[in-house]
């Protein structure tokens, strides 16, 4: 009969821990909605950079919308951008750091309305810089209006009987469109909603840090998150519906990887 | 006879009460607390000693409020 410890006895030594939260983020309570996919999205980044000892030599752009406040929980350094122009800016810091490791944080009102151009013309220069996008189909920080990638018949703020194709347009699939530029080098879809995901979209994100360090072009990596308070859903309900109506739309996996 | 035996604490202040934790435990060890901590959420709490240390509730927790132990149950010899 072998001999069981008890909690007191396991959880004072810390050579037992096998997790515990990652020390470049900050003490700061995170502004987001129980259960979003932001926290996951920031933590995996923040590990991935500890774990490659990167923390001197990593510089990030955030976004505006609800993660215009990462600065305030990622330790590393960090420059806010205008709406929309992260990779603008992302792309003045490379050039002028060459040797620093730069990543941009957008999320889809961010990234896929008002910054359309500049991530388009960042991915097409191929600027050899990172960039994580979250995408939750909704504009949560402003209350749950309509975005750029709101899925067709999704009721939102403004499209209250369901997103019309025909006088609201089409959903803008730019993780699509950005593979096809020819300046992109590494491009996949993951979410962080269950723990194999997690894991999936760690690799991806470690790959899309460590392609940086070849020049070969833009990483960019989305992640499809919930918005339980935009889609007005529990946190449980929101990964449901997700999984249920998001990823046959945006199917997840590594979109273009290098030859 | 289970080798291993894990423990998770949760950070109370830090939990805000989502819930993903609870079905992604297999041992079904995470549950959340009839008590509420000073932002008016339910936590997340351990409630038996089924857990492996498998860390899968830290890993999904958005708000990184978990920390996960786990320690190898040594053998004795009987002599």
């Amino acid at each position: 009969m072998s001999y069981i410890p008890t909690r007191e006895e396991i959880i004072e030594d810390h050579d037992n821990v096998v997790y515990e939260r990652t020390c470049l983020l900050t003490d700061n309570a995170l502004s987001y909605c129980p259960g979003c996919g932001h926290g996951t999205a920031h933590r995996l980044i923040m590990e991935v950079i500890e774990e490659m000892n990167l923390q001197a030599d990593t510089i990030g752009v955030a976004p505006v919308g609800c993660s215009v406040l990462a600065y305030d929980f990622m330790n590393i350094d960090m420059q806010q951008a205008a709406h929309g122009r992260a990779p603008a800016v992302a792309t003045g810091i490379k050039r002028l750091y060459p040797n620093k490791f730069v990543f941009t944080y957008q999320g889809d009102g961010d990234l896929a309305a008002i910054g359309t151009g500049e991530t388009l013309h960042a991915c097409n220069r191929g600027e050899n810089i990172t960039v994580f996008f979250v995408n939750n189909g909704i504009y949560g920080m402003t209350g749950g209006q309509m975005a750029p990638t709101t899925l067709p018949n999704m009721k939102t703020a403004t499209s209250p009987f369901g997103r019309d194709t025909e006088t609201m347009g089409h959903p803008l699939k730019i993780t699509e469109l950005v593979s096809h530029l020819p300046g992109t080098y590494f491009v996949s879809r993951q979410s962080v909603h269950t723990p194999a995901n997690v894991r999936k979209a760690k690799k991806a994100i470690e790959k899309a840090i460590q392609y940086q360090k070849l020049n070969k072009g833009l990483c960019f990596v989305e992640i499809v998150s919930n918005c339980n308070s935009g889609w007005k859903m529990t946190p449980l309900e929101s990964n449901k519906w997700m999984e249920e109506n998001m990823f046959p739309f945006y199917p997840l996996g590594d979109i273009k990887v290098p030859k | 006879m289970a080798t291993v035996k894990g423990e998770i604490v949760v950070n109370t202040e830090r939990c805000k009460g989502c819930e993903l934790c609870v079905p992604v435990c297999k041992e079904k060890t995470i549950a959340m607390s009839g008590n509420l901590n000073s932002k008016g959420y339910h936590f997340a709490t351990s409630t038996n000693d089924d857990c492996n240390g498998c860390t899968n509730c830290a890993i999904v927790c958005p708000d990184g409020a978990i920390t996960v132990y786990r320690v190898k149950l040594k053998e004795e010899k009987i002599n």
